[in-house]
């Protein structure tokens, strides 16, 4: 850790995580959350998702504005490419969640961030996908993340940053561990 | 109905050091005991089991080791006959084969329900250890019939295993003792390995604990400590009492064949899925390890010792194989044993106060259960200090208890 003259300011306000988890410890029901999306499918492989409101602290929550998301599936798939495939919106959770996850933990830690990029890449084998071996799963065969990191702080320090933020990241959770998924008919 | 000051519930290590405090203090007391003194150590413990703190560390009030083997780590028969022998010196009024039924708040104090008779007490001390059932994942009813599951608790050897693989889930200290020991029965082990602690044991010539001792890290009090509950649930550390210093770290396991996977996340159609985070559960140990490794290098530095001490140095990074399985099929005949070793817990389900935490946990500001003065607590990780999770610990845990006990008393008298 480095000691600054200015105050550490990554943009996260660390005091309201600490006082929302000592005041969940306390009120656990607040605790449960649920978050939604909604998928309409409009042609071929595009489909257009929206997410606007979640469930969370004893009440329903909105979102200050209704996001959009297009999926598809690119040209080499014989799709129109209206948007990113879905696979692709997973990579894109997830280095969203890490890198929150880095500043979040920078904060707390005291280091000054002045740039974080991470790059994302899922190894997959499409004969998965496409039925065509039995013995390939669908999902990715392995997910890297490479995060460059500009900061005043030692290397040691980073490595902790990153492996800290692994260790609380939701994103991560979900692809590392099963999870329980029930699709049905409305 | 008996009448009596204080009832202590439990003749372990913290019973017994507790006992001892009452006695110092004049304070008329009864120690409870299902079974015997040291009942756990009798009956649920594995042969094998060492103490994970050096023999100089066995202390309790009143009793320093003296013994012959100050650097050795002593076995779960060792501790029956020093507890025994300290119950005696103690001249301990315990009361053996007295199983509490219930306890429950009453004027003047509470009422215990033990065998066939009540007791009135003006306080109790729950002393029955953090160890009484354990931690079992709620994915035990989808273990494959033909599999035999065991815990800690029902482990006696590797000989009671039938034939066939081992899956060993959780690398706490129980996990990789057992780990190692039934695969030197033959057994092909596969490992499960969730949030681990790493630490070798011994560290610059010097025992892991004389370390952990000497850099205060032992003494940080739980008031100090900056995320309690987390240190109160912190695994073992992954260390064993034998002469190979290295026998249980992932890497010598590794080395000698055992099959090293994630944490065990769920088992659907007899296939038992890992996480995929054992790299970064491995990176976190190591580096916490190094803190911590660091910290000991600036405490002997600034002490002088580096003269004295053999050269600082770091043990090499755990080894993860990037192709390591994230299946194992349970149906296949390849695994024939699950061992649980994914933690212990205490149990209160006699306790009739209403006193527990959303997790099933007694809440206490260190011991002192303030919600329902005159009831204490003793014997539970990181209770008062980190040592608290040590047989030692008890020694100035009792103390402190003891004199909030008495001092109890005499607020009740005024």
């Amino acid at each position: 850790m480095t000691i600054t003259d200015r105050p550490v300011d990554n943009g996260v306000n660390v005091q309201a995580l600490l006082d929302a988890r000592n005041a969940l410890s306390a009120a656990p029901e607040a605790a449960h959350f649920t978050w939604r999306a909604s998928c309409t499918w409009r042609n071929g492989t595009h489909s257009h998702s929206t997410v606007a409101g979640f469930a969370g602290l004893g009440a329903e929550q909105q979102h200050r504005t209704t996001y959009e998301f297009d999926t598809d599936h690119p040209e080499c798939f014989a799709s129109e490419d209206n948007g990113a495939t879905p696979v692709e919106f997973v990579l894109v959770g997830l280095a969203g969640c890490l890198t929150a996850g880095v500043a979040a933990v920078a904060q707390h830690r005291g280091i000054q961030l002045r740039s974080v990029t991470a790059t994302i890449d899922g190894a997959m084998n499409i004969l998965g996908i496409l039925g065509a071996d039995p013995h390939v799963r669908n999902g990715f065969e392995a997910i890297t993340v490479r995060f460059a990191i500009d900061a005043d702080a030692s290397r040691d320090d980073l490595e902790a940053l990153i492996a800290q933020s692994q260790k609380r990241s939701a994103v991560f959770d979900v692809v590392a561990n099963p999870t329980n998924v029930l699709v049905e008919l409305a | 109905m008996m009448q009596i000051t204080a009832v202590v519930i439990g003749a372990g290590h913290a019973g017994l050091a507790m006992s001892r405090r009452l006695t110092e203090r004049s304070i008329d007391h009864v120690v409870l005991e299902r079974g015997e003194v040291a009942n756990s150590w009798r009956t649920q413990r594995w042969p094998s089991l060492r103490l994970l703190t050096p023999t100089w560390l066995t202390r309790l009030p009143g009793y320093d080791y003296a013994g012959d083997d100050p650097g050795g780590y002593m076995p779960a028969a060792g501790v029956v006959a020093t507890l025994t022998r300290y119950a005696r010196l103690a001249d301990a009024p315990v009361r053996t084969a007295t199983m509490v039924h219930t306890v429950r708040t009453a004027p003047g104090g509470f009422e215990i329900q033990a065998n066939d008779d009540m007791l009135h007490a003006r306080t109790v001390v729950l002393a029955t250890g953090a160890c009484a059932r354990p931690a079992i994942s709620a994915v035990t009813g989808a273990v494959p019939r033909p599999i035999t599951t065991l815990t800690p608790l029902t482990y006696h050897d590797p000989s009671q295993l039938p034939e066939g693989g081992v899956l060993v889930v959780g690398a706490s200290a129980t996990g990789v003792q057992l780990a190692a020991e039934i695969h030197r029965s033959g057994r092909p082990v596969t490992l499960a390995v969730g949030e681990h602690v790493r630490l070798p044991r011994r560290y610059r010539g010097r025992d892991i604990f004389w370390w952990l001792q000497a850099t205060g890290v032992l003494g940080e009090r739980y008031d100090q400590i900056d995320d309690l509950t987390r240190a109160r649930h912190l695994p073992s550390p992954q260390l064993t009492g034998t002469p190979d210093p290295a026998a249980t770290d992932l890497n010598t396991l590794n080395a000698h064949g055992i099959r090293i996977v994630g944490r065990l996340g769920r088992i659907t159609d007899g296939v038992a899925q890992f996480s995929g985070s054992l790299r970064n559960t491995c990176t976190l140990a190591d580096l916490k390890m190094n803190r911590f490794l660091a910290r000991a290098d600036n405490w002997a530095n600034a002490h002088g010792l580096d003269d004295e001490l053999p050269p600082a140095h770091r043990l090499a990074p755990t080894q993860v194989d990037p192709r390591t399985p994230l299946e194992l099929d349970l149906t296949s005949g390849e695994i024939t044993t699950l061992l649980w070793a994914t933690g212990l817990r205490p149990d209160y389900s006699w306790l009739d106060i209403p006193v527990h935490d959303h997790a099933g946990q007694i809440r206490h500001d260190g011991g002192v259960v303030t919600s329902t003065p005159g009831l204490y607590l003793l014997g539970m990780p990181v209770l008062r200090t980190r040592a608290s999770t040590y047989i030692h610990g008890a020694v100035t845990d009792s103390e402190a208890l003891g004199a909030h006990l008495h001092s109890f008393l005499n607020s009740q008298l005024r």
